[in-house]
């Protein structure tokens, strides 16, 4: 059984893997779900999660397995344990966004999303760590505390650590996951499940994927449906998929994507499913697009050079490789925090304390009322933005602040729609500026500074609706992830991930090694071989 | 839906109204600066004022007003705007709520088909031009029985705009004389309703209702006064007028308070007012004073409708309507099973009655869960479209019921009626097609029939507080006591009598009626001779006053010899009767 455990969890990172080996017998449901709650639980101190739903899981594991047994599997995905960011309404379980505001809060539905991957026999085993509502690129600023990068505990990071005479106090050195679907990331790439939903408004889902070497894909906008995901910014917001590699994404993808009558932006139109992804022999008739605009000097050298040999790796395979430009890029990350917080500020006005959430005691009048709870509810970031986003929206303000964000925000995606015009298939772009920043090094900046950062090579795509997806390519000199990020055009979301899972493929980004951290119940892991298998091929 | 609406407009006011008005509701051209400046200063924007003066009061030649109506109007759907919850009137407090009507968060709007239809309806109807492509936005301000903290309606890009609407004033001496008038619609939009707050003083507490406030029409009237070829004057509103009697008080009371004010030297504020039903005076809601956090509320008392942002050189002032759709709307069974988790009641502290919506910040964003609102014709109806997924205003046009200023002009013309009794047959709901059902199996004339109806008839209901649906006498019996009058069988007061019978409502027949209480008409002229002569005979002072020169005493004696026929004689024949025996 331990070599069937070993097999299932280790070499087939992908569910197609552990599928089969379901399928086959080689494990059931139940101890697959049983093993990633004991790695759940040997992993808390990640604060990966905010709720765990261990007897929901166990009760769909159970049905699950007699489903197996019956040869009634429903697909890919049953059987598999997943997990969902805690800005998703699951029906009976908790959803608090992390925040004081939504503390307690039980939706009475689920959203589409997780509905579609309950119908599709997935596992749920609970809803993951964020900054609050959403808001943050650390994953750092919400109600529950910030989550740790199990790379920080990874044996290629500690070694090279080891070797760097300046480090000092490894406990407080821990690295964030970026974010802010930080939880969603570290859920995964600690093995604790196999996907994890996360939400993408400016990068919130690539951005932690690239920390974390994941793969972090953010489809095109109205391609997955939104009703259920609690809203940061609703005409940038997409449901995000976190996985281990290119192929479970697609898996993923394919259960969520298509139209929901409850969501009137999702598109009507069918799209091919299941998203089955070809493997491209020959990239000869591909174009790629390098942004000029994209090699900004903040960006870290050693991510400069990994961008630069993705580059020469597609040239010499074939592929045409242009210089394009995206003119208004640097425009993009002002005008998308004035959209951001206007958005912000109508969305959070339903948290008054009065249907469901946090509500204060005083009582002297409803506007008091209102006040508190709003001040007790939310934590600095959401108020700030809360209040940025309600000056732009005043009538005085409208047409100077929001309305022309608006405006530029149509010259951003149409910068876009130019360079796929001229030919270009996908763009290659760095996801982050530099690999994931120790804890006590992040807080040195404040949450808005940095989202502004972080956001830099991802948020831009939001405001256009395009597909795009963050790819693990190496590790820096640290021992930690870097990853690159593919922009799709619209609704092509399969034939950027086709181009993804070649570039994957040849990059061989190696498998995190945890064994230090996990000891006994990850014997599998230590079998670098395997847990490398689906990269490697 | 429109039907109040155009009854109040037919009764017409005295004054007139002089209306800026134009096809942009953009608040673009509103002046920038602080909000106060805004608000207060809306009397020094330039602008050109439109007016015109007729027949003004005495002592009140120098002033015209300019009333711009507000009108809230449900939509008669089976289920809500956004939601699939069911409208039903008077169902108990927050059981008809979806999680979208309580606004849960991660909830998305979806828009009700048969509410844009109707939207579009209203519009063809009132000579709109329809928006082949509309907007949703979101009116943003805290109130407690505003779950979402914002509303979404229509501001920028609505569905229809710049109708119109003619109808009559009755005027004259005896109100007979229709004068023919034109209002002029800014704009129809489709707006999500607020919930209900019920403010229990008692118990300091407010109760919220998110089935939806109640009522099914309600006016906001936008009032102000200025001198002829001056600037308009300060604006303020009347909130909440929900009957008609209520709205023409409001308005009248406005205008003189404002013309009193200034002409006492006081000052017109740019303010929310209610009108007081008892007291039959406006009064200002302003409460609080004092700033506040604009994330939370800000003192910014904006309307809706800003005349400052309407451009100038607009043709033919009249009185300026805004109409505003709110839809009130009904559930699918699938959305059933989401009502019973929600509590029935939401408490919040008191007070909230204190701070009127209006008095707080509202702030405005596009929907961004809804994409726009796009409409087709004959002409650009995409090929293989969804039929449930796309509406075609051609395909609306052609259901649209024929206008009521059509069947007016059709009842003229066809039956020689005078036009304001069409529109006393309009104005009753079901007494036109009564009407018509009685002409259709009546071969009496059309203008007694007319008179039957709108006299006798309506005068029964009116007297009983009854609905035509209500009338104890169908169609079809008056028809044949029309037919029994029309064929001399009964004198006309036979038929009111009969008619009385009739209205008992015991199932009878006229005709039953008729031959029961032996009221046919006496054709037997040897029985009515004999009658008359033995009237005579009883009444010898009668005929002698006759004979000495009174010509009026004979009344007197046909009244007698009808009287002793039960009425069943007709008068004419007993004249000629008496006559002849009296020149004998």
């Amino acid at each position: 059984m331990k070599s069937n455990t070993r097999e299932a969890t280790g070499q087939h990172t992908r569910e197609c893997g552990v599928s089969a080996a379901l399928k086959q017998g080689q494990i059931t449901p139940t101890e697959l779900c049983q093993k990633c709650l004991s790695l759940i639980k040997k992993t808390k101190f990640l604060n990966a999660y905010i709720t765990v739903s261990e007897e929901v899981a166990l009760k769909q594991a159970e049905e699950s397995e007699k489903r197996y047994k019956n040869g009634q599997s429903l697909g890919d995905l049953d059987g598999i344990p997943v997990a969902v960011k805690d800005n998703f309404s699951t029906s009976g379980i908790e959803t608090t966004c992390a925040s004081n505001m939504l503390k307690g809060y039980i939706p009475p539905y689920n959203a589409t999303v997780v509905q579609k991957l309950l119908d599709q026999g997935a596992l749920l085993m609970g809803k993951t760590n964020l900054d609050e509502f959403a808001m943050g690129s650390g994953s750092t600023d919400g109600v529950f505390g910030p989550v740790k990068n199990p790379w920080s505990y990874s044996k290629q990071y500690r070694e090279k650590r080891k070797q760097n005479p300046h480090s000092k106090n490894e406990d407080s050195d821990w690295l964030i996951t970026g974010g802010s679907s930080g939880g969603s990331a570290a859920a995964v790439s600690a093995f604790t499940c196999y996907a994890a939903l996360g939400s993408d408004t400016g990068g919130s889902t690539r951005n932690p994927a690239a920390h974390c070497g994941l793969v972090g894909f953010k489809p095109s906008y109205g391609l997955v449906s939104r009703h259920g995901l609690i809203p940061l910014v609703n005409s940038m917001d997409v449901p995000g998929i976190l996985t281990r590699c290119v192929d479970d994404a697609a898996i993923v993808l394919g259960a969520l994507a298509g139209p929901d009558p409850k969501d009137s932006t999702t598109v009507h139109d069918p799209i091919n499913k299941p998203f089955m992804l070809p493997s491209l022999a020959d990239v000869s008739k591909l174009c790629i697009g390098i942004p000029k605009e994209y090699l900004v000097p903040e960006l870290s050298s050693e991510v400069r050079s990994l961008w630069s040999k993705a580059a020469d790796l597609f040239e010499s395979e074939g592929a045409k490789v242009l210089e394009v430009s995206l003119p208004h890029t640097s425009y993009s990350i002002v005008c998308y925090h004035v959209l951001c917080t206007s958005e912000v500020a109508s969305n959070m006005a339903r948290f008054d304390g009065l249907q469901y959430g946090h509500r204060c005691d005083i009582d002297v009048s409803t506007e008091a009322m209102y006040a508190a709870t709003r001040r007790e509810g939310f934590n600095d970031v959401v108020r700030g933005r809360i209040l940025s986003g309600n000056f732009f929206l005043l009538k005085e303000n409208y047409e100077n602040y929001f309305v022309k964000a608006q405006k530029v925000r149509r010259l951003i995606a149409n910068d876009f729609v130019n360079a796929f015009n001229s030919g270009v298939d996908v763009l290659l772009t760095p996801t982050t500026l530099s690999e994931a920043v120790p804890y006590l090094e992040f807080i040195k900046e404040d949450n808005r500074t940095r989202s502004a950062q972080d956001d830099i090579f991802t948020q831009a795509v939001n405001m256009a609706g395009l597909p795009a997806v963050s790819i693990p390519v190496a590790l820096s000199n640290q021992g930690l992830p870097i990853g690159l990020q593919f922009i799709g055009r619209a609704f092509c979301d399969q034939q950027l991930l086709t181009v993804a899972k070649w570039f994957e493929k040849q990059v061989q980004f190696p498998v995190i090694q945890l064994q230090e951290l996990m000891d006994d119940c990850s014997a599998v892991l230590e079998n670098e071989k395997l847990a490398s298998v689906s990269l490697k091929q | 839906m429109a039907a109040p609406m155009l009854r109040w407009v037919g009764r017409g006011r005295l004054w007139t109204f002089a209306r800026v008005d134009g096809g942009s509701c953009h608040r673009r051209g509103a002046p920038t600066g602080s909000t106060s400046n805004r608000i207060r200063g809306q009397s020094s924007v330039a602008q050109q004022p439109l007016y015109t003066t007729q027949k003004p009061r005495k002592g009140e030649h120098k002033w015209a007003a300019v009333v711009g109506l507000e009108i809230h109007a449900q939509i008669s759907s089976n289920s809500k705007l956004f939601s699939g919850s069911q409208v039903r009137f008077s169902a108990p407090p927050n059981s008809l709520v979806s999680f979208f009507d309580a606004s849960l968060p991660g909830t998305l709007p979806v828009l009700n088909r048969r509410c844009v239809e109707a939207a579009v309806m209203t519009g063809l109807a009132l000579n709109c031009h329809i928006n082949k492509k509309s907007l949703f936005d979101r009116k943003h301000y805290f109130y407690a029985d505003l779950p979402a903290g914002y509303q979404i309606t229509q501001q920028r890009l609505p569905i229809a705009v710049n109708g119109s609407l003619t109808y009559g004033v009755c005027a004259g001496k005896k109100q007979s004389q229709v004068i023919p008038k034109t209002v002029r619609i800014k704009q129809i939009q489709l707006e999500q309703d607020s919930g209900k707050s019920l403010h229990d003083d008692l118990r300091s507490q407010t109760l919220i209702d998110l089935n939806r406030a109640e009522g099914q029409l309600r006016v906001d009237a936008n009032i102000s006064v200025h001198h002829p070829g001056e600037p308009l004057g300060v604006r303020t509103e009347v909130k909440n007028l929900n009957s008609i009697r209520f709205l023409a008080k409001a308005i009248d009371y406005e205008i003189q308070r404002q013309i009193d004010e200034l002409e006492n030297g006081g000052e017109i504020l740019n303010e929310t007012r209610s009108f007081h039903h008892q007291l039959g005076c406006t009064m200002s809601m302003r409460d609080k004073e004092g700033k506040q956090d604009y994330s939370l509320f800000s003192q910014e008392p904006t309307l809706f409708l800003s005349v400052a942002a309407c451009p100038v050189g607009v043709p033919s002032p009249k009185c300026g309507v805004w109409l505003s759709i709110r839809p009130w709307l009904q559930c699918d069974a699938s959305d059933d099973n989401e009502l019973q988790e929600l509590p029935v009641g939401f408490l919040l502290p008191s007070e909230a009655r204190l701070t009127h919506r209006r008095d707080l910040a509202v702030r405005f964003m596009p929907e961004p869960n809804l994409p726009p609102l796009v409409l087709y014709d004959a002409t650009s109806l995409p090929a293989g479209a969804d039929p449930q997924q796309v509406i075609n205003i051609d395909q609306i046009r052609e259901t649209l019921p024929e206008l009521p200023r059509v069947t007016r002009e059709r009842l003229v013309q066809q039956y020689g009626m005078l036009l304001e009794h069409s529109f006393t047959l309009l104005n009753e709901v079901g007494l036109l097609e009564f009407f018509q059902n009685v002409i259709k199996e009546t071969r009496a004339e059309p203008k007694k029939v007319t008179s039957w109806v709108l006299n006798t008839f309506l005068g029964y209901l009116k007297q009983q507080n009854l609905a035509v649906s209500e009338s104890p006498v169908t169609p079809s019996a008056l028809a044949e006591l029309l037919d029994l009058l029309d064929s001399r069988t009964i004198s006309s007061a036979a038929a009111k009598q009969v008619f009385e019978e009739l209205w008992k409502g015991e199932g009878k027949t006229p005709g039953q009626i008729v031959s029961e209480k032996q009221l046919e008409l006496m054709e037997d002229r040897g029985s009515l001779e004999q009658l008359c002569h033995s009237v005579m005979e009883a009444h010898p002072q009668v005929v002698m006053d006759l004979k000495e020169g009174n010509p009026r005493a004979i009344n007197k004696l046909i009244g007698l010899v009808r009287k002793a026929t039960q009425s069943r004689a007709d008068p004419a024949m007993i004249k000629e009767i008496l006559e002849k025996k009296l020149s004998s």
